[in-house]
């Protein structure tokens, strides 16, 4: 398909987080080069399964029409690609594809130019197709790779241009990056790398998170390095290498045996749920979704509808355990890792074993879907403990199954207290206080040295460093607070953040941080306000909506849920919306599901209407929308972390249960383009809605709320029976 | 001792003790990487790999017991032309996140087909749920299922 070829463009987009990355890397060659006749494409995002690789090609060919199959994405590595922070937040096309989009629009235009100053005519007569400008009317055909010798090296990015207009779904689509490889198994995850000479290292995990390692059984120890094994211990650190994996676990089986462990107080065994109220909080009033210092004031005493949503403790769950290679050669440490923020990793890791940064080089290679702040971190450093006493050696260290579940850092436990006062039919006034442990967890640089206080094996050196109380998050929409702030335009808000700490887990980043819960709360409470105003669902919603794209995204759910046949007994079906952040992703979520009379729910149908503004790869779009949802039904249905005084009890797939085939709906997912609208992110835009459209539908076909995930059988039956 | 494998139709004399989980001599011994292990308890379906033509998960049964059976792991499941066909339907629907789960899900739907080439929906449920994804790519392998069958 050609491209027509415009003039400079005008202005789009502007003013937003988009900007960052190219703020910090300004010149085209710092996003892209070129290798003899293929481009390479530089980020400093990392695939996490989100499909940015594949975002990221289609941009690139949009703007530059080189054929796919001639595109790569440059190896992450910390030095040498830009340094974007960490990849979350669903920001990865909005940054990282901005800056890269800018970057293609420029230097196709300076290619332009140059062939316009060899060969004459206006820019404007220049075709560009599969790679190739062609003037129109002639024979002039000028190969993009072979202006490129030509480009000076120090052309700057221009910002703020218009993206090629095109049509919609007019462009073929890459095939996703990897896949192919995938099903043949032989896709490369940080878990396959061999090195000559590698060995494999486990670590040896106390009974809980407040342990500590008072001995080890010595002749145990004698008898495993006579059989060739190198035992690693700093204080309560310890862990064990070999040449080969099978005998490595079995030797840290035994060695694990011969470990007598201080188990002092054991973990708080309170109730969290108990835990989360405003006595113990560090409380902020929240303005225009930012938390503030400004005084709380009373809650309102007209707010007569009130109700209390929670989630309790959840997991991330990587299907693979983290993993990492590390090699020190007694000068540079380099580490092969799957963590989502190469360059925060690489400043904690240096600062942990008073290393210069040059000294650490970080590369990353991909992990299974991690979901947030999983293992991959803590799984590094702890490689590279271990390469650092074996120096020389690359050491390729897993965690267990049983590792993962337990020693991950958790999603933070929830409370969300809803209070609302009704006129009219409308909310008048309404109250929303979110109760949770911090979702900022992942090591970074900062005060008291927070880098290295977040990196799990730190914890237990011999001379420690953390874990340390988190300091609050105030950004906007950040944390806990994320979606806090309603999308609906109520009259009267008062909105509070309480930050309770001194809880019994180390807590970080998950999907959506605390906008799973408070959508979750938000549009639960809705449902309820709506039915008691006997006012339809969608109707509700729209009472109090003024953005017409919102508007769009109900109008499009309603026409579809209108075309559904009717429930029948025991089955129900409910509604959600809401917008990522009240700025990026808005999706509206409808779900059909049936409760048996063994109280289990089974998900029956869902339909996912989406706008992202200006949709660049349709299918990673609407494989995120899906996998969101699935994610949170996962969340909503089943998911749980447990533990008592003696440690974590979820330790697998069978006491921490989560969704499988047998419990999968048919998904339908609508996105609504908009060419001339922004691009954002929609990694986490479906997660909140689909736990409050299930939690609407499980009322819808019971008249059961419930208000506390997950809706196990054991939790539909306690909540019917105390209703 | 020395164990014999046949292995993607090849036959390996196998060095490794005899109660070493298969897939541990899959990768460690043999190289053959595309084996996951997500669990090592037998509960996420990751390393399964056909044994005689049956899906089994590989992370926990010992070596020895597979002495003498036809193994084919991801690497040999083009092998045949249901393994290409399971293959191209997961390539065709885009039927993957990050794909740490797509290796044991061929295999599992390569073993449904030639079993069954036209499963009814609570077979493939039946043949899927031992298999996790984490990602929520279940629509999608439902799809290449459906694509990769004669329905």
């Amino acid at each position: 398909m050609p491209l027509r070829v415009t003039p400079k463009g005008i202005a789009c987009c502007g003013a937003g987080l988009e900007q960052v990355s190219l703020d910090a890397h300004t010149l085209i060659a710092d996003w892209i080069t070129f290798e003899g006749d293929r481009l390479l494409i530089h980020t400093g995002k990392v695939d996490i399964g989100q499909r940015i690789s594949t975002a990221l090609i289609q941009i690139t060919h949009e703007e530059l029409t080189i054929p796919w199959g001639r595109i790569d994405i440059a190896p992450v590595r910390t030095g040498h690609a830009p340094d974007e922070g960490i990849t979350s937040g669903s920001n990865s096309v909005e940054q990282s594809g901005y800056a890269l989009r800018s970057a293609a629009i420029t230097l196709r235009e300076h290619m332009i130019m140059m062939a316009v100053a060899r060969h004459g005519a206006d820019a404007a007569d220049w075709q560009l197709t599969d790679g190739v400008l062609s003037l129109s009317g002639t024979n002039h055909r000028i190969e993009l790779t072979d202006l490129i010798p030509d480009v000076a090296p120090d052309v700057p990015v221009d910002q703020g241009h218009l993206p090629a207009h095109r049509a919609q779904n007019d462009l073929p689509r890459p095939e996703m990056s990897g896949l192919r490889k995938m099903v043949q198994g032989a896709f490369t995850y940080v878990h396959d790398l061999e090195w000559p000479d590698m060995v494999h290292a486990r670590v040896i995990r106390p009974p809980h998170a407040r342990a500590t390692l008072r001995d080890i059984d010595p002749k145990t120890v004698v008898n495993l390095k006579a059989a060739g094994f190198s035992i690693i211990r700093d204080g309560s650190f310890l862990a064990l290498a070999g040449t080969k994996e099978w005998p490595v676990i079995k030797a840290a089986t035994k060695l694990s045996g011969a470990c007598d462990w201080d188990l002092g107080a054991g973990l708080p065994a309170k109730n969290v749920f108990d835990a989360l109220n405003p006595k113990d909080a560090q409380r902020f009033l929240v303005v225009d979704g930012t938390p503030t210092s400004k005084p709380i004031p009373d809650t309102n005493p007209n707010l007569d509808h009130t109700a209390r949503f929670e989630r309790p403790y959840q997991i991330h769950g990587s299907l693979a355990p983290s993993a990492a290679l590390a090699h020190w050669t007694g000068e540079k440490l380099k580490l092969h890792s799957h963590s989502q923020g190469i360059y925060p990793l690489r400043d904690s890791i240096a600062d942990s074993l008073g290393l210069a940064l040059e000294q650490v080089e970080i590369t990353h290679v991909p992990g299974s879907g991690c979901y947030g702040h999983g293992g991959a971190d803590d799984a590094g450093f702890e490689a590279c403990l271990v390469a650092m006493a074996l120096p020389g050696t690359p050491v390729l260290l897993k965690w267990s199954r049983e590792d993962e579940h337990a020693w991950e850092p958790f999603a933070s436990a929830m409370a969300v207290e809803l209070a609302a006062e009704m006129e009219g039919g409308k909310i008048k006034a309404y109250s929303a206080q979110v109760f949770s442990d911090t979702h900022r967890g992942r090591p970074r640089p900062g005060p008291n040295r927070t880098g290295p206080a977040r990196l799990l094996a730190n914890h237990f050196r011999a001379d420690p460093i953390g874990p340390i109380a988190t300091a609050p998050n105030l950004g906007k929409h950040a944390g806990m607070h994320r979606n806090l702030e309603p999308v609906y335009a109520f009259a009267e808000t008062h909105l509070v953040k309480n930050l309770v700490t001194d809880l019994p887990h180390r807590t970080s980043a998950m999907r959506c941080l605390g906008a799973a819960a408070n959508i979750f709360a938000l549009e639960s409470f809705m449902d309820e306000l709506a039915r008691g105003q006997s006012i339809p669902p969608f109707e509700f919603r729209r009472a109090h909506l003024e953005d017409p794209r919102a508007l769009g995204v109900l109008a499009e759910l309603e026409r579809q849920v209108s075309l559904r046949p009717a429930m029948a007994d025991g089955s129900g079906r409910g509604i959600a919306y809401a917008q990522y952040k009240n700025k990026m992703t808005r999706v509206g979520i409808s779900v059909e599901l049936d409760v048996n009379d063994r109280a289990e729910i089974r998900l029956l149908d869902a339909r996912i209407v989406a706008d992202a503004g200006r949709v660049i790869d349709a299918d990673g779009l609407t494989a995120q929308l899906e996998g969101g949802f699935l994610q949170a039904a996962s969340w909503t249905l089943y998911e749980q972390a447990t533990w008592d005084q003696g440690g974590i009890q979820s330790r697998d797939w069978d006491s921490y249960p989560v969704i499988r085939f047998d419990n999968v709906p048919n998904i339908e997912v609508t996105l609504l383009d908009h060419p001339n609208a922004a691009s954002v992110g929609a990694g986490e835009a479906s997660p909140g809605p689909a736990i409050a459209a299930i939690a609407n539908a499980v009322f819808d076909a019971t008249n059961i709320r419930m208000r506390r995930m997950p809706f196990t059988p054991d939790a539909i039956r306690q909540t019917a029976a105390a209703e | 001792m020395t164990l014999s494998l046949t292995i993607n139709g090849k036959t390996h004399e196998v060095r490794s003790d005899p109660d070493t989980p298969l897939i541990y001599v899959l990768r460690d011994e043999l190289g053959l990487k595309g084996t996951k292990l997500g669990c090592g308890l037998e509960q996420c379906g990751a390393c399964a790999v056909l044994v005689n033509g049956q899906a089994v998960l590989s992370c926990v049964s010992a070596v020895e017991a597979f002495d003498t059976k036809e193994i084919t792991t991801i690497e040999g499941i083009s092998g045949t032309e249901i393994g290409r066909a399971v293959q191209d339907a997961f390539l065709k629907m885009s039927a993957a996140q990050c794909g740490y789960c797509t290796a044991g899900l061929v295999v599992a739907t390569t073993a449904l087909l030639s079993r069954t080439p036209a499963p009814d929906d609570d077979m493939i449920t039946q043949a899927l749920t031992p298999h996790l994804c984490r990602c929520g790519s279940h629509p999608r392998v439902l799809r290449a299922v459906a694509r990769a069958s004669n329905r």
